[in-house]
């Protein structure tokens, strides 16, 4: 659909913009063009620079150098206040939104005179009335936003965006906390706005969705643009490469399972946001569990590595644990590489070599007449990076300097390296670039090889489908039920962590 | 006859004592819906106290010192907001900052210009805050004894603090400004990126505290007394910021606990001339009344989110 309206004037371009921060060149002139009526994706690594590229279209922060026009303009866009002006809206990652406020306060925010609301708040009823009608969007403005489900809330940024006369709408992440059904039904909205006229752009790292949506791509990598195509006449494959710059195995190769004894068995554990929960998980497996963000896993996760309390049976090795606290677990032989690592994980202002043995700072090994020995400490951290391939492999270099990819290598080489039975491993790859991504799959299926269990919550789909030897799926709190990899589409396990049975779905 | 009008006379001397905490809260509101801590009530209430009995004693004129403890307060607000939201520091040293300069500053300028040991001049009755005696308000009767007691004689200042409390609410709910102002203290990131600058809301939200703050402490120095005297908020501004905590930042509630605080200030005033209990005892009730409030109340509802931390743009990279 790109092609016959070619020789127009493109709705937004872009001409060797850069942008730094301090001594980061996180732009680096970067050039593209995106025609009218269409939807296009830029994909990248973290860190690529395109969330620093949407900041900037949006006016968040400015450019050091560069253009930016909007149909052919060129527009000096320094605040949200002149993007918005210039047609541009925005749906952020982290939705913008005030959440005690109805959905109706949410949207009139921006537009507002100081003045009595009434009138202001019947009028604008009226254009978002026909807004929803034109777009197939449906959404209760009265009704608190914080009473709305993920999927809900997102339509309000988009009618948000809308109501201000958005013809460019850019979506950051759009999909990182949907259910795949959510995300349907935005595909949809999207499509009917393009449809429409307006032009759409979406900034993601799922390249699947990529090829599914958009018309056209721009691939960045390192603050450069490194492809610019049309969708048709890439694939994933190929689209993986340009951000990485070299091939990538997507496909992860794994033997079958060899299942031995069980070491985690819990029957009927209930905690913080999850319930009734029974299940195993045996030696040589990977057992996933999949569901919506906020309906347990997380919490679930928590428990068992001790960190939240919980009721119920937890059994290790055939035995009962009574003492369900973390320094205990991890004696027993569970190792924990937590979801936020910037949070549970790692301190950020310690040198590598302190966050490396974070919690296994017990050991003989790294002591010397009962204190920790620097060197040993030191010889330890190098050892590890080696083998975990950290880079820079600097034992003193602050944590925070590491990016996300090499913290997540520090944990995981942390708590892998003492050969645990079990470890739960909470989205491995959240703000992991696609080569690490690559070194973690196969550490994890090493590790399951040796022996080793593990179990991994996941949001994404396609990996607890090709690392889980077996997939759980939680909603509500409750397990709902148990799915093989083989068997577990999109759309049932979709059907599932929306809360619908096993045996519903497979029908 | 006896206890009712002894009742009435309690409550009468509880919307008195009201006044000063409620438009102290009144301020606090403002200031933390727009997701500032106001711990400098304090301080902001001292100069305002100060300054209005000072210029009215210089000028002759009531509406002069209003004027003036308005402007105080306001000048105060700015320096919190120049450090808070300009440079984003630290919203309660800042606040403490202001309390510690002011209690040392304020009698010394006293000192400096009266030479009356820190305080001002005795004020006059065209100088002051008096009670606006009613029509009517002279009958028998209950109905009449009520008219009499709790709504005559109150000074304008006392009526400005009780009028302020819907006038606050259709602000906050009922327009424009009130919707960003509440959303600046519950997500500014929201607020900016629908196009809104952040800092000048803030900085209106702590104009009008100031100004409400400063009348606060006129209140003190212009109606309650006559004249000002060194140390005289003696922790009304930090009582008012229990009472915002305790009415969950809203604008009726916190009245209803402004005026709870003093009704207990009121009854402790009673006690102490029956000589029952020691009296530094007495004294202490009402402050410990509000400790067991806020303790019983607990981390409710109705903070704004935001609330005590400056507003960053993300560091993009």
């Amino acid at each position: 659909m790109t092609d016959s309206m070619a020789p127009q004037t493109p709705a937004l371009e872009l001409v060797d913009v850069q942008k730094s921060f301090g001594a980061v060149r996180a732009v680096r002139g970067v050039s593209f063009a995106i025609t009218r009526g269409t939807i296009h994706g830029i994909v990248g690594e973290n860190g690529a620079g395109k969330s620093t590229l949407m900041n900037l279209v949006y006016g968040f922060h400015r450019a050091d150098a560069g253009e930016i026009r909007v149909d052919g303009t060129a527009r000096n866009i320094t605040s949200p206040d002149d993007a918005i002006a210039a047609g541009i809206g925005m749906v952020h990652q982290h939705y913008m939104l005030v959440e005690p406020m109805t959905v109706l306060e949410n949207i009139v925010l921006g537009t507002a005179s100081s003045g009595p609301l009434a009138r202001t708040e019947r009028d604008a009823k009226a254009k978002l009335e026909q807004l929803m009608r034109e777009t197939g969007l449906s959404l209760p403005l009265d009704a608190r936003v914080a009473d709305l489900e993920v999927g809900a809330r997102q339509q309000v940024e988009i009618l948000k965006a809308l109501f201000r006369d958005a013809q460019i709408l850019i979506l950051d992440e759009p999909t990182s906390v949907l259910t795949p059904r959510d995300t349907e039904r935005l595909f949809d909205a999207l499509r009917r706005l393009r449809d429409h006229g307006r032009t759409i752009l979406v900034i993601t790292h799922k390249l699947e969705e990529i090829t599914r949506l958009t018309d056209r791509v721009t691939v960045m990598r390192q603050g450069l643009v490194v492809g610019d195509v049309a969708t048709r006449d890439v694939n994933e494959a190929r689209l993986a490469e340009m951000m990485v710059g070299r091939p990538v195995l997507l496909r992860v190769e794994k033997g079958p399972a060899n299942p031995g004894e069980t070491v985690l068995e819990l029957t009927d554990l209930s905690g913080r946001n999850f319930a009734g929960v029974s299940f195993k998980v045996r030696r040589g497996e990977i057992v996933g569990v999949a569901g919506v963000a906020g309906n347990g896993q997380s919490e679930l996760l928590h428990a068992v590595a001790g960190l939240l309390p919980s009721s119920g049976g937890l059994a290790w090795k055939g035995e009962q644990v009574t003492r369900r606290d973390a320094a205990h677990l991890r004696a027993l032989g569970v190792a924990h590489v937590p979801e936020d690592r910037q949070r549970d994980g790692l301190v950020q202002e310690f040198p590598a070599q302190d966050t490396a043995i974070l919690g296994r700072h017990g050991d003989p090994a790294l002591r010397r007449n009962g204190l920790l020995s620097r060197r040993a400490v030191r010889a330890h951290c190098e050892d590890r990076m080696r083998r975990f391939d950290v880079r820079p492999p600097d034992p003193a270099w602050p944590t925070r300097g590491f990016s996300g990819g090499n913290q997540q290598k520090l944990v995981l080489a942390r708590e892998m390296e003492c050969n645990p039975d079990l470890l739960l491993i909470g989205q491995p790859t959240r703000g992991v670039d696609v080569g690490a991504i690559e070194f973690i799959y196969a550490r994890l299926i090493d590790l399951r090889d040796r022996g080793g269990a593990v179990l991994l919550v996941s949001s994404e789909l396609d990996q607890l489908v090709s690392l889980a030897d077996r997939i759980l799926v939680m909603s509500g709190g409750k397990l709902i039920g148990e799915v093989a990899p083989q068997d577990a589409t999109d759309e049932r396990l979709g059907l599932m962590m929306g809360g619908v049975t096993a045996q519903a779905a497979a029908a | 006859m006896e206890t009712a009008t002894q009742i009435l006379l309690l409550i009468a001397a509880a919307i008195r004592l009201a006044t000063p905490l409620l438009l102290a809260a009144l301020a606090g509101i403002y200031a933390e819906r727009s997701g500032v801590i106001d711990l400098s009530l304090e301080g902001k209430m001292l100069a305002g106290a100060f300054a209005g009995a000072a210029l009215a004693s210089v000028s002759g004129n009531v509406w002069v010192g209003a004027l003036a403890a308005m402007a105080t307060g306001i000048l105060l607000s700015l320096l919190h907001g120049f450090a808070t939201v300009t440079h984003r520091g630290n919203q309660v040293v800042a606040g403490m900052a202001i309390n510690i300069a002011m209690a040392g500053l304020i009698p010394t300028v006293a000192q400096a210009i009266f030479a009356l040991g820190g305080q001002t001049p005795q004020l006059g009755p065209a100088q002051r805050f008096l009670g606006l005696v009613l029509p009517f308000a002279d009958g028998d009767g209950l109905v009449a004894q009520t008219y009499a007691r709790l709504l005559s004689g109150h000074n304008a200042l006392t009526w400005l603090a009780f009028l302020a409390v819907p006038a606050t609410g259709w602000l906050l709910y009922r327009t424009g400004w009130g919707l960003r102002l509440r959303a600046v203290g519950e997500n500014p990131y929201a607020v900016d990126t629908a196009g809104l600058p952040v800092a000048r809301l803030r900085y209106q939200a702590l104009v009008v505290n100031g100004a409400l703050a400063g009348l606060a402490g006129a209140y003190l120095s212009m109606a309650a007394n006559a004249g000002f005297s060194r140390d005289m908020t003696a922790g009304k501004g930090y009582l008012a910021i229990a009472a915002l905590i305790f009415g969950r930042w809203a604008p009726v509630p916190t009245m209803l606990a402004c005026l709870l605080f003093a009704f207990a200030d009121a009854v402790q005033a009673q006690l102490q001339t029956v000589r029952i209990l020691p009296s530094q005892f007495v004294g202490a009730l009402p402050y410990i009344l509000t400790v067991l409030v806020l303790a019983l109340v607990g981390k409710g509802g109705g903070m704004p989110k935001a609330l005590g931390i400056p507003y960053i743009k993300e560091r993009g990279v």
